[in-house]
């Protein structure tokens, strides 16, 4: 063992702003978590009595000390020997604050490790000196390359095992070098450690007095955050929308550039533009600028339409906005990720169904063989073609990374991430034959929907449906109406109103809006349809489609009282017979898919339960999307 | 959102506050032990008013009751049923889809291995050893069947960031985190088992002075933690937080 001196590291001197994200990966059993616990220990970074108390507990449990188990805290960790999940420590040296991230370095843990690294600006990669470079030596390298992490310090461990040898040293250091040079990247250095003994942790070894350079702890100073995003365009995914008081805000954080009042916005996809009015920060300070992650909450000039999901930028430098890209993936999912399966893309807060329309190549992250075939299996990596169910903005990720990486959620749980590289112009589909109902939704990114709004005269029916229509229309579905009094006028000028007639003009709109939705529109029907029977006719007759009923419900007292037309008016005067509700009867639907009381919540409330319904209903698009 | 009105909890109000134009528009969870100190159900009053909050009050009566106490049992038996359970009972009377907590990870090997965004299962259970990957701002947030999900903001926060927070922003505390005769709290929890540590600092910064210098571990003072080896790996596992 060396003599260890170490240095003191309590006091900073030079701070360097922000906390340094370093996780540390590698084969395992190469080291890893001991290197850690040494570095913390070394460092004098440990609560005082931590490791006489972990001694203590290893004695009365008769296993030998190992500095793994100031990470390793989990009782199936320490008997196995083995990292399971992720640690992350902080600790501080003279220059600045960091957080070092324990990964585990089985394979069984990859998603852990992915975990790990994805918020890190720099990595240590550990090589056990006597094992040599090993499958999760290179694996690790190859996630390290698609989650952008390139600042690289190699620690070749365990020299104490090939006695401290300079030539296995430099043989590792040749080989690995190239093996990181197919991937593009390249290592700051390589250090020879002994983890265990502290050898060139923070100490510099006596025993490898051959080796020139600096010590991990000196490696570590070095790095630089690399997470830098100045200069990037701004790119506020909108996370909500607050309606608390008479105010609306848009709430969201700035994920790069920054954003000011006064300045106009696009909202993508949908595309309406206006300009931030004011920021309104609680407790009320003044700010002229949120910078890049930040949050904000703001209001607009005009009040248009915004939801969850859009990304708001500046019109000059706009996202892209499509429905099929490029991209190069990583897969931990249980199940091979398969050609044509839906699934469910996350970008910013952009949630939508999504597909593989082509699987380009498919790389194993071991030996960097790349292999053609219809799915990609678990710890794969993979160049493919996603298609998404709706329009979705996004940009390339060498142009914004932030907005040009996405997580794949498979049955939800999150199975895979990638990185946006090209985009791919959207084709038109060259099928052949009759055009299917799955292009159809393919084309309109969503799938069509029948709504059968029912309820008394004076309910609030057209209101509702007409609100309805426009906040779909807004988001850019395919979306009509079909108003029974104006069918009346025109399909259905020869009915009048006896039970036979009335049961025909059911009927006749039931067939029009079935029509519609063939052809891949969400149809908002209004019509009384007194009867139950009737409105179960339509039901069955379009069973090919999403139906929900939509009860509009209010008391028939408050109905009258709005009396939007005048029509009780004229009962109540004699002028109309035969009038639902008062002299001919309502069959109130028993169990309609959404309830909306009018006479108990506003118009924007019932809206967002309509639009909830329709989500849900149209929300899962056909695993049998052929495009 | 349990609050334990510790300062951590109330860094969470404000960050509610901050994010939400000024309103905590979600319910808090008082778990109260009936061990609390006298101080803390003074501040309670206060900062429900100060913070317009919706508090809910939830004691284990059934526990107490049955003569559960710090006079006759361990700590991590009376911990689990008066927290553990009471927080359990609260989830199934609500069916909460996510619980936002104030755990970190610098507190306790365990909690430096959670997840933002950290499900449990019906029974409340946390399966450490298969947890969802979480990268790119991309979170496990949709709860399992029956279950919910835990949402940990100030996961990536040490103690001090909570201190410096507090003192950029001049959020209200307890005033038991400052020394008095030569002592004070570094985190709170029962009196019974809460022990303060010796201290010279009565002000936020001889408290954040301090802090860049100690080295001793911020739960030294709850016992609970060191009752046997791996005891709050058990503990959180059953679903204490
Ligand atoms: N001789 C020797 N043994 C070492 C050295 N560093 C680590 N070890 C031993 O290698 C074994 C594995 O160490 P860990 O730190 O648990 O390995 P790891 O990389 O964290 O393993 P996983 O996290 O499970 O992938 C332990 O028994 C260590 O004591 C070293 O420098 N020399
Ligand atoms: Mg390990």
């Amino acid at each position: 063992m060396s003599a260890l001196a170490p240095a003191t590291y309590t006091a900073q001197t030079e701070t360097d702003v922000g906390r340094l994200h370093v996780v540390v990966v590698g084969h395992v059993d190469h080291g890893k978590s001991t290197f850690v616990g040494r570095l913390l220990h070394d460092t004098e970074s440990l609560p005082e009595g931590k490791i006489e108390q972990v001694k203590k507990a290893c004695a009365a449990e008769g296993m030998d000390f190992e500095y793994a188990f100031l990470l390793d805290a989990l009782l199936e960790e320490q008997e196995q020997n083995i990292t399971i999940d992720t640690t992350r420590i902080f600790f501080r040296t003279k220059k600045r604050n960091y957080a070092i991230i324990d990964a585990p370095g089985h394979r069984e843990f990859l998603k852990n490790m992915v975990t790990g690294a994805a918020s890190a600006s720099a990595a240590l990669l550990v090589i056990d000196a006597q094992e040599g470079v090993m499958d999760q030596s290179r694996r690790h390298a190859v996630l390290l390359s698609l989650l952008g992490v390139k600042q690289l310090v190699v620690l070749v461990n365990k020299m104490d095992l090939v006695k401290h040898d300079a030539a296995t040293f430099q043989r590792i250091e040749t080989e690995y070098t190239a093996f990181l040079a197919s991937l593009g990247l390249k290592a700051a250095r390589f250090i020879p450690i002994a983890a265990r003994h502290g050898d060139n942790v923070v100490t510099r070894s006596q025993v490898m007095a051959w080796y020139k350079g600096p010590t991990v702890a000196e490696a570590l100073d070095d790095l630089v955050h690399v997470d830098n995003v100045a200069g990037l365009p701004l790119r506020m995914p909108v996370s909500d929308i607050y309606r608390f008081d008479h105010r609306r805000i848009i709430a969201g954080r700035v994920e790069s550039g920054s954003l000011r009042p006064g300045e106009p916005l696009v909202f993508l996809p949908g595309g309406r533009s206006t300009t931030v009015r004011a920021f309104e920060d609680w407790p009320i300070t003044k700010r002229d600028v949120v910078p890049t992650g930040a949050s904000a909450g703001f209001t607009l000039e005009e009040q248009i339409f915004v939801e969850r999901g859009q990304i708001a930028a500046h019109p000059s430098h706009a996202p892209r906005v499509g429905r099929e890209f490029r991209a190069r993936i990583f897969w931990l999912g249980r199940e091979p990720l398969a050609l044509g399966r839906s699934y469910r893309l996350r970008l910013g807060t952009q949630d939508v169904p999504a597909f593989v329309s082509r699987i380009h190549s498919i790389t194993d992250a071991d030996t960097l063989a790349a292999t053609q075939g219809d799915s990609v299996p678990k710890d794969a990596v993979a160049d493919i073609v996603l298609r998404t169910a709706a329009p979705i903005a996004y940009d390339l990720h060498h142009e914004c990374p932030v907005t040009g990486r996405f997580a794949i959620e498979d049955g939800e749980r999150i199975a895979g991430g990638g990185i946006i590289t090209e985009e791919v112009s959207s084709s038109q589909t060259n099928g052949k034959g009759r055009v299917t109902p799955a292009e159809r939704i393919a084309r309109h990114g969503h799938g069509p929907a029948i709504l059968w709004f029912t309820g008394l005269s004076g309910s609030g029916k057209s209101t509702l449906s007409e609100s309805v229509e426009r906040r779909l229309f807004d988001s850019g579905k395919h979306v009509l109406r079909v108003d029974g009094d104006e069918l009346r006028s025109s399909l259905s000028r020869d009915l009048g109103f006896t039970p036979e007639a009335r049961a025909e003009s059911v009927r006749r709109a039931a067939a029009v809006a079935g029509l519609f939705a063939d052809t891949g529109a969400i149809v908002l029907v209004t019509l009384i349809a007194p009867l139950a029977a009737d409105r179960e006719k339509s039901r069955r007759a379009l069973a090919r489609h999403a139906f929900l009923e939509v009860f509009v419900d209010a008391p028939l007292a408050v109905c009258e009282s709005r009396d939007p037309k005048g029509l009780y008016a004229k009962v109540r005067r004699g002028e109309i017979r035969e009038f639902t509700g008062i002299s001919s009867p309502y069959e109130a639907p028993q169990d309609p898919e959404v309830h909306v009381r009018t006479d108990q919540v506003d118009l924007a409330a019932a809206t967002e339960q309509v639009l909830a319904a329709i989500d849900a209903a149209v929300r899962e698009p056909r695993e049998d999307w052929e495009v | 959102m349990p609050w334990s009105m510790g300062k951590d909890s109330n860094v969470l109000i404000w960050l509610a506050r901050k994010a939400f134009a000024g309103k905590v528009p979600f319910p808090l969870l008082h778990i109260d032990t009936t061990y609390e100190f006298p101080e803390m159900y003074t501040f309670r009053e206060w900062a429900t008013k100060e913070h317009e909050l919706d508090l809910l009050i939830r004691i284990n009566q059934d526990a107490i009751d049955r003569g559960v106490s710090y006079a006759t049992h361990d700590p991590v038996t009376v911990t689990h049923e008066l927290k553990t359970l009471a927080l359990r009972a609260a989830l199934d009377e609500y069916k909460w889809d996510a619980l936002i907590t104030g755990i970190r990870r610098d507190e306790d090997p365990t909690r430096a291995k959670e997840r933002h965004f950290s499900p449990r299962s019906a029974e409340g259970v946390w399966d450490y050893k298969d947890q969802p990957p979480e990268f790119w701002g991309q979170f496990a947030s949709r709860p399992p069947a029956g279950g919910h999900v835990r949402v940990q903001p100030l996961l990536e926060w040490t103690e001090l960031d909570i201190w410096e927070y507090i003192r950029r922003e001049a959020i209200p505390i307890p005033t038991l985190y400052y020394a008095r005769d030569g002592k004070r709290f570094r985190s709170l929890g029962c009196h019974p088992i809460t022990h303060p540590v010796p201290s010279e600092a009565d002000t936020i910064d001889k408290v954040i002075d301090e802090l860049r210098l100690t080295r001793t571990s911020e739960r030294s003072g709850r016992a609970q933690d060191h009752h046997e080896r791996n005891a709050m790996q058990k503990l959180r596992a059953k679903g204490f937080m």
